[in-house]
């Protein structure tokens, strides 16, 4: 049995796993909830986010300029994307969704690692970050407590832009009638296009923020891909408080087992999901045949 | 049965047979006299009769070993394109002439993604329809293992590529598998003295696992090791392959009071574990061990995250001035790639030049006697990048020389990839396991 002050730890841990898991989630269930898409493209533009931040930090020396400007690049990706691609897609049954972003994704991997290479790239936390924080029986890193913090905020946001705004109604109408929706005088597909950069911007966003803390290459989002995956499905598919509910989920199963031990950490997440989706199989949050 | 009786045919296979009898006497090997006689097996003869062999290559090029997979292809490609140009560096090999036995080598190459069935089809497809004559490569164990057990079974030669597990050539072992890197006993009994020499008695160690046959094995021989000198087991965390944040296990290192930290992980699963590590005041509090550093983790990392740290590696670059070979290789490799081999590299390179060596000395492809060349090697070794190397006939496990590195200080480094001095050449001999020690039985030879 573990000691009381380690598992406060590991529930503390749990915690700011789960905020980032939310934020990495959040790009794929943005797409999915609005637009009806499934991206399974979502794992390559983290990563095109990772590599984003590598360039520009390395380049200005600054990790917030990289943010900034990696922000802008990812709007500009998720732009040509939707434009190139995805529009093509609204009316075309799922699995041609799934297989035109599954493409996409291993384009984008293959461009990534021929210009690059397969070897993982450095990515420095900010100097605001370095260093651990005492929090009485716990030493955590300082730049993942303020992870925590600035992933709120972008959770946040992009919360009251999605739902407390009109482009969010537009979209949903849109989805559910674009037709009507264009009769009213409404522009459906420059708001899908907005809806779709927002989602790439907030994939890319996770990408850059988790740049410092992980393996920078071509590959990097694979393993996020599958876990953003077990969130959304946890919190309810398309559902964005479902997302942050499911991240937040996600991150206690794995922390607290590990606890224990370890190597059961995963497969109790998965455990917890299968079980779940045989007793809610819309999700926590999700409502029966929304996607 | 009239064409065996027409006396010219009849005269003609005479004269073949005493030709091969005559280069299998020059060659000093009997083996190759019988050649003519062999039935079928595996790909031979249907993979030798044109004037080429082909030589099947899994990799992984994508994935959590990707990079190291990437550096293992550039070695076998350099190794086959020496020995296709009969180049000087061949020669030193062993090799007479350009080719295998006046036979160029072509050679395919498939992306593995580390996965073990990935593997075994890519290379089934190479057996079966490019009728491979040996395969070759794998950067994770568990492909490793599951590719002997192929060969095996398909009866097609294969030179091991990186694996660190002992079940390699232990329990999964098999007569078609050649390991030339060192086990993970080997390289748990070479680092051993040297991180108590450094570092003292009686430490507290905490282990960090990767879930599969390589983890597991080295941890199960490190502890063992380490223990007669006192050193426990804070705590052992276990992680699945391709593990991105290592949080969790690295709060209960932290936790665990250790004052050595025995990352096992490889390739971007290290880097991620110390990257993260770091971040979480481990490594400020104990220090890093890595028993088996992947080729490009210190310019990963950084050489101020690598400094001091303890490992093992199959190959580092600074070997060519021991080994005049070895420098032949960084030399040849440095000027087509631009920047120096790592351990992958090593690997491909060696095990391909050691067994077209060997074949050459069986004077034929026909499996049975390459086996049977490779297997009697410690009595006539191969000079290879690492002095004279040989391979235990009871496992297949290769005799060679351990390195065991430090991480320099980066103001030490003269040049942009001197990251670490080696600073013991273990003996193989004084390390290998006792043959019977991970349960070896090989296979038959047809």
């Amino acid at each position: 049995m573990p000691s009381l002050p380690l598992l406060l730890s590991q529930a503390f841990n749990g915690l700011a796993l789960g905020t980032l898991l939310a934020l990495v989630s959040s790009g794929l269930t943005i797409i999915l909830g609005t637009l009806g898409v499934l991206n399974f493209a979502h794992g390559a533009l983290f990563m095109v986010g990772a590599y984003a931040i590598f360039v520009v930090a390395a380049a200005t020396g600054s990790f917030v300029v990289g943010l900034l400007v990696g922000a802008v690049i990812m709007l500009a990706v998720g732009v040509m994307l939707e434009r190139v691609l995805i529009r093509f897609f609204y009316d075309r049954p799922h699995e041609d969704q799934i297989l035109v972003t599954f493409g996409a994704a291993i384009v984008i991997v293959e461009a990534v690692r021929a210009v690059f290479g397969g070897e993982s790239q450095r990515v420095a936390a900010p100097d605001w970050g370095g260093g651990v924080t005492q929090l009485g029986f716990l030493i955590y890193p300082t730049y993942r407590l303020e992870l925590i913090g600035i992933v709120a905020a972008l959770l946040f946001a992009l919360y009251v832009v999605l739902y407390r705004t009109s482009i969010g109604l537009v979209v949903r109408a849109g989805i559910e009638d674009a037709r009507t929706v264009g009769i009213l005088g409404i522009n459906v597909r420059r708001a899908f296009l907005l809806v779709f950069a927002i989602g790439v911007v907030a994939a890319g966003v996770a990408g850059m923020l988790y740049a410092p803390i992980v393996s920078v290459d071509p590959d990097m989002g694979a393993t996020f891909m599958v876990e953003s995956f077990v969130v959304i499905v946890i919190g309810g598919l398309g559902s964005y408080p479902g997302a942050v509910v499911g991240g937040l989920i996600a991150g206690e199963i794995l922390s607290i087992t590990s606890a224990f031990n370890a190597a059961y950490s995963e497969v109790m997440l998965y455990a917890v999901m299968a079980l779940l989706l045989v007793v809610r199989p819309q999700g926590l949050l999700g409502s029966e045949g929304r996607v | 049965m009239e064409r065996l009786a027409d006396p010219a045919l009849l005269l003609r296979r005479r004269v073949l047979q005493l030709g091969i009898v005559a280069a299998g006497g020059l060659l000093g090997s009997p083996a190759g006299a019988f050649a003519a006689e062999n039935p079928p097996l595996g790909t031979w003869p249907e993979g030798v009769q044109g004037d080429s062999v082909m030589v099947g290559i899994t990799v992984p090029l994508t994935g959590p070993y990707s990079a190291d997979g990437k550096d293992e292809q550039l070695g076998y490609e350099l190794a086959i394109a020496e020995i296709n140009a009969g180049s000087d560096a061949a020669k030193a090999w062993g090799m007479k002439g350009k080719g295998v036995l006046g036979k160029q080598i072509r050679y395919k190459v498939a992306d593995t993604e580390a996965k073990p069935n990935v593997a075994v089809q890519a290379q089934t497809q190479f057996i079966q329809r490019d009728k491979a004559i040996m395969i070759t490569g794998s950067v994770s164990s568990a492909v490793a293992v599951a590719l002997e057990e192929l060969a095996q079974r398909d009866k097609v030669v294969n030179m091991v590529g990186v694996s660190a597990s002992n079940d390699t050539t232990g329990k999964n072992c098999q007569r078609y598998g050649f390991r030339s890197q060192q086990s993970g006993y080997m390289v748990c009994k070479a680092l051993a003295p040297v991180l108590v020499k450094a570092m003292g008695q009686g430490k507290k160690a905490a282990y960090l696992v990767p879930d599969y046959t390589y983890g597991h094995s080295v941890f199960d021989s490190f502890t063992g090791l380490v223990s007669k000198d006192g050193w426990t087991v804070a705590t052992q965390q276990v992680v699945p392959l391709g593990t991105t944040d290592f949080s969790s296990a690295l709060l209960n290192i932290a936790n665990s009071g250790a004052d050595v930290f025995v990352n096992i992980a490889f390739g971007a699963d290290a880097v991620s574990s110390i990257k993260q590590a770091q971040q979480f005041g481990v490594l400020s509090k104990a220090k890093l061990v890595v028993p088996v550093i992947s080729s490009f983790q210190a310019k990963e990392l950084g050489p101020a995250l690598t400094e001091g740290v303890y490992g093992t590696i199959d190959f580092w670059w600074t070997l060519q001035d021991r080994y005049p070979l070895a420098k032949a290789f960084v030399d040849a490799f440095l000027a087509k790639n631009n920047y120096r081999p790592g351990f992958g590299a090593h690997v491909g390179y060696s095990q391909t030049l050691i067994w077209a060596a060997a074949v050459e000395r069986a004077g034929t492809f026909y499996s049975v006697d390459v086996i049977k060349t490779l297997e009697a090697s410690q009595s006539q070794p191969f000079d290879s990048s690492l002095g004279q190397v040989w391979f235990r006939a009871e496992d297949h496990q290769g005799v060679r020389p351990v390195p065991v590195v430090v991480g320099k200080a980066p103001s030490a480094m003269k040049n942009a990839e001197d990251f670490y001095d080696v600073v013991e050449l273990v003996p193989g001999e004084q390390v290998i396991s006792p043959p019977d020690m991970f349960g070896c039985h090989l296979g038959s030879y047809t």
